[in-house]
């Protein structure tokens, strides 16, 4: 059956099977304040080098294709998707993930403010919800715009400024008022 | 507990724990990421591999050769498994297609096969070097095409496809006023935000699945038919599950090929399907061609109602009863409905959040719109004329339990403003937005399930409840707690909840809206035999004790239940089976939805402005996650309205759009603020916390209350959901 042969034959070339074999790379980040140094396939992305590496587990994979939001992390101070990215593009790298935000005992505003406001029903998307929400605080407080911002100068906090940054996070549970009370909350400091 | 009479005064009725909003007791685990998901599980096997699956990348046909020499020699490699080695499999009795493929292949993306390597990466790589030859027979793909041939499916879950009541066909011919139309609903996709995962561990011919699952009983029996080995080697773990809506009800590829490849490595072995594999290697919900019919007088009361429903599914697989409210939710004393399934080999079809109901809610309640503006009634005004107290198939015999459906229609209409709404379509402006008000009825069955559990008290006062009742973030964690607090006279924080586990006892699962009410229920059954064993134990009679403040009570003596407990702790096991009082009396949860939108004149694009909705689900067990589970599936409504469609490529077979990018799911910029009002209700009929399920009624009708809307603004009657933009500009062509 040709389709199937070809669509099988075209990934086997693009892999160029010897080209990887056993190769690996040392990488050093910094991940919640602490220095890591891990060795490394060069094809794992930031995602599983968490996940599957350092079994930082709270970061999620939903999709694995940079759709979905689960799996954002905060790096050098900016949020990212981490599926979107190879390990080895952030050697000597801080990165920061929901682990080292805040603790069941010791909650961050933001996580605390989740809890609240129930921001959250399946947990799934949540540590991505959360690490985005408190990046796109600081997003603002740095007067970058987005889409919906109306004046390029005035940046400031609204619930139509944080339903467009936090669009890249789905919530497929779908909490999405709750989410936007919790960021608010702590936005108003009442968190 | 035999629940087979009607509730009387209990302890839930204190109300001081249950139905107060408590924030989730499993929330700061979900908040910092220390919640363990299916694919997580390091702690209990640091070893694992890992598996990728192979899936077909034809519909239909068999397979002539599959050659893995080239895969099982690249670097990492611990094995290939196909059907050629995977040994005999049987097939479990939810599952319509075999979940490993071969020599047959049944549809596209079925597993074919698990390569499985020391790392993801390896893993990933090589399954692009299984080679798998095979022959494309002709599949039946397009389900417009296939309605001719369409059979009377078998009945789903006991109830018969067709149904009729006095003459239809006669009245219909007779109405002053008659609405006949057909609308379509496309195939859904439950994306949830965790794809099916599962990590596989074999010790001593015993199995351990750490998974995603939302029904941990029915899967270990699945898991046993399969794999042809007895349940009670296979232990299944489903604390956390990452969002379900129906697509984790069942044993699915991930699970059965973990299980085979950690069997073929002789190690742990983890398996999550990618994100473009989900729609076409597991179920959806399938695409409707829906056929209604009302006949009514000049004042909209209805005389005569059919509801006909066509869609389809692969051989022996079910149909979607969307018709099923039909029969239950508004008077008229001719009635018909009836459910065709046609042969098709598109991927399964299967139970997606409030199946039936969620597609048949938008096609009745936009043919009632039409009505309404045929009738020249108002909307509500009409669903009150049609409003029925009991069931009219059956007749005044079956009365509702309970149905303030009324209450519903009036105080959403209130709250939300309906008084202000212009009946004449396309009338108001704002800028460049014609802007429109909508609304439709909530409804959908209630359900209840056998649920057990096992609860114990230790001597220091900790209440641990146990039950294999998941949490697929309905709040159950939580819910279970209040319930236990609440009988038992503890405080919250004194109550420790384990679910998903096969190894405690079988509880209802989370599925049909069934969840709450009955695994609740097994909690308070279990409580009150625990009251029973400390009362005795302390030398109280059980009848004139009451449990306050961790202690028992009665007369002038107190003894705190820690004291009886004791050292050993006292455990007892209780399960609520129910009667026949759903038979009895119809049971049904209700609602009434309101929605404002705008639609741009120009561009046809379509914004939700705002969102109220009314509810009456019986007492509602937590008001803070709860309204959670409504305005999620008023979301989802949402969605089903305006963007979410699974596009069939009816060529080779397969749905085109299996990822996030391009099936769409509504996100934070597409969703206003949403209003919950819960009407006060107590259904005495439906248990002894007298609730009802509320997981899926906030999906029916949401969607139809949103098409109506977009009427309403633009005057576009919009038959086949989605509601896209090139959809409205088309009529808006028409109108302006």
């Amino acid at each position: 059956m040709t389709l199937h042969e070809n669509t099988r034959r075209a990934g086997a070339d693009a892999a160029g099977e010897d080209a990887t074999a056993g190769a690996t790379v040392p990488v050093t980040l910094t991940v919640n304040r602490e220095v890591r140094h891990l060795t490394l396939d060069p094809r794992t992305t930031l995602l599983d080098a968490l996940r599957e590496h350092l079994r930082l587990t709270g970061t999620k994979k939903g999709c694995d294709h940079g759709q979905c939001g689960a799996c954002t992390v905060i790096v050098e101070g900016r949020r990212i998707n981490s599926c979107l990215s190879l390990a080895v593009m952030h050697d000597g790298e801080a990165v920061t993930t929901i682990e080292g935000l805040g603790t069941p005992e010791r909650l961050h505003p933001m996580q605390k403010a989740f809890v609240t406001h129930d921001g959250f029903q399946c947990g799934y998307c949540t540590p991505g919800q959360i690490c985005s929400a408190v990046a796109v605080l600081a997003e603002i407080a740095d007067g970058i715009p987005s889409h919906v911002t109306a004046d390029l100068a005035d940046v400031r906090f609204s619930d139509a400024e944080v339903r467009e940054r936090m669009s890249g996070n789905i919530c497929r549970c779908a909490a999405y008022p709750n989410i936007i009370a919790a960021i608010r909350a702590v936005a108003e400091g009442a968190a | 507990m035999r629940f087979d009479q009607p509730a009387t005064t209990n302890p839930i009725d204190r109300g001081r724990v249950v139905g107060v909003p408590h924030d989730r007791i499993d929330g700061p685990a979900k908040v910092t990421g220390t919640a363990p998901y299916a694919y997580e599980r390091h702690d209990a096997a640091p070893d694992a591999a890992y598996g990728w699956i192979v899936g077909s990348a034809i519909a239909r046909g068999r397979i002539t050769a599959i050659d893995t020499r080239a895969a099982e020699a690249a670097p990492g490699v611990l094995g290939v498994v196909t059907h050629e080695n995977a040994g005999p499999l049987g097939k479990g009795r939810f599952n319509t297609a075999h979940l490993l493929g071969g020599p047959a292949i049944e549809h596209y993306d079925q597993a074919l096969a698990l390569v499985v390597a020391e790392t993801l990466e390896q893993a990933r790589d090589a399954a692009a070097l299984v080679r798998i030859d095979c022959v494309a027979e002709e599949g039946r793909f397009d389900l417009a095409a296939g309605i001719d041939g369409a059979e009377v499916p078998g009945p789903f879950f006991g109830k018969d496809p067709d149904s009729a009541a006095g003459d239809f066909d006669a009245a219909f011919a007779a109405a002053p006023v008659k609405v006949d139309q057909t609308y379509t609903t496309p195939d859904h996709s439950h994306a949830m935000m965790e794809p099916h995962a599962t990590t596989a561990l074999w010790a001593d011919g015993r199995l351990t699945l750490w998974t995603s699952n939302q029904m941990v009983a029915w899967t270990v029996g699945e898991v046993a038919r399969t794999l042809n080995m007895p349940p009670e080697n296979i232990r299944l773990v489903s604390p956390y599950v990452g969002g379900g809506f129906g697509a984790k009800l069942f044993l699915r590829a991930d699970a059965l090929m973990a299980a085979l490849g950690a069997r073929h490595v002789g190690r742990p072995v983890k398996v999550a399907l990618a994100r473009p594999q989900v729609p076409n290697n597991t179920v959806h919900r399938p695409a409707t061609i829906q056929r209604v019919r009302i006949g009514a007088d000049r004042n909209g009361v209805i005389d005569a109602i059919a509801h006909e429903s066509w869609s389809g599914n692969l051989p022996g697989g079910n149909v979607e009863m969307a018709a099923m409210q039909t029969r239950l939710l508004y008077g008229g004393r001719n009635r018909l409905t009836r459910h065709r399934i046609a042969a098709l080999d598109l991927p399964e079809g299967n139970s997606m959040r409030a199946p039936g109901e969620a597609v048949g809610m938008l096609a009745l309640e936009v043919a009632m719109d039409e009505l309404a503006e045929a009738c020249g009634v108002d909307p509500v005004e009409l669903r009150i004329r049609n409003d029925v107290a009991y069931d009219p198939e059956a007749g005044p015999d079956r009365p509702f339990s309970s149905r303030p459906f009324v209450d519903c229609l009036r105080r959403g209409a209130e709250r939300f403003g309906w008084s202000r709404r212009n009946p004449t379509p396309g009338r108001v402006r704002d800028g460049r937005w014609l802007v429109g008000m909508g609304m439709a009825a909530a409804f959908r069955g209630n359900q209840m399930s056998r649920s057990a559990a096992r609860v114990g008290v230790d001597g220091r006062g900790t209440v641990t409840v146990e039950t294999d009742m998941t949490d697929i973030g309905t709040g159950t964690y939580t819910i279970l707690a209040q319930t236990a607090a609440e009988t038992l006279g503890v405080p919250l924080e004194a109550v420790r909840v384990h679910l998903g586990d096969s190894r405690f006892p079988v509880a209802a699962g989370s599925g049909g809206q069934w969840g709450a009410n009955s695994a609740a229920s097994g909690v308070y059954a279990a409580c009150m035999t625990l009251r029973e064993a400390l009362a005795q134990k302390a030398g109280f009679n059980a009848g004139d004790a009451v449990f306050e403040n961790g202690a028992i009570v009665a007369g002038n003596r107190s003894v705190p239940i820690a004291d009886v407990a004791g050292r050993e702790g006292v455990w007892v096991e209780d399960a609520i089976e129910f009667g026949d009082l759903d038979k009895t009396y119809a049971q049904g949860t209700f609602g009434a939805h309101f929605c404002e939108v705008g639609v741009d004149a120009y561009t046809g694009e379509i914004r939700v402005r705002r969102m109220v909705g009314a509810f009456a689900a019986g007492r509602i067990l937590n008001p803070k996650s709860a309204r959670n589970q409504i305005i999620g599936a008023m979301t989802m409504g949402v969605g089903a309205a305006l963007m979410e469609e699974l596009v069939v490529d009816t060529r080779h077979g397969y749905f085109v759009n299996h990822d996030l990018a391009e099936y769409h799911v509504p996100v934070h910029a597409d969703i206003p603020d949403q209003d919950v009002l819960f009407i006060e209700e107590l259904d005495d009929k439906s248990s002894p916390l007298k609730a009802k399920g509320v997981g899926e009624l906030g999906i029916c009708g949401a969607g139809a209350a949103v098409a109506n809307a977009v009427h309403n603004a633009c005057g576009v009657r919009i038959r086949a959901y989605p509601l896209t933009l090139d959809k409205v500009l088309r009529g808006l062509g028409a109108v302006t």
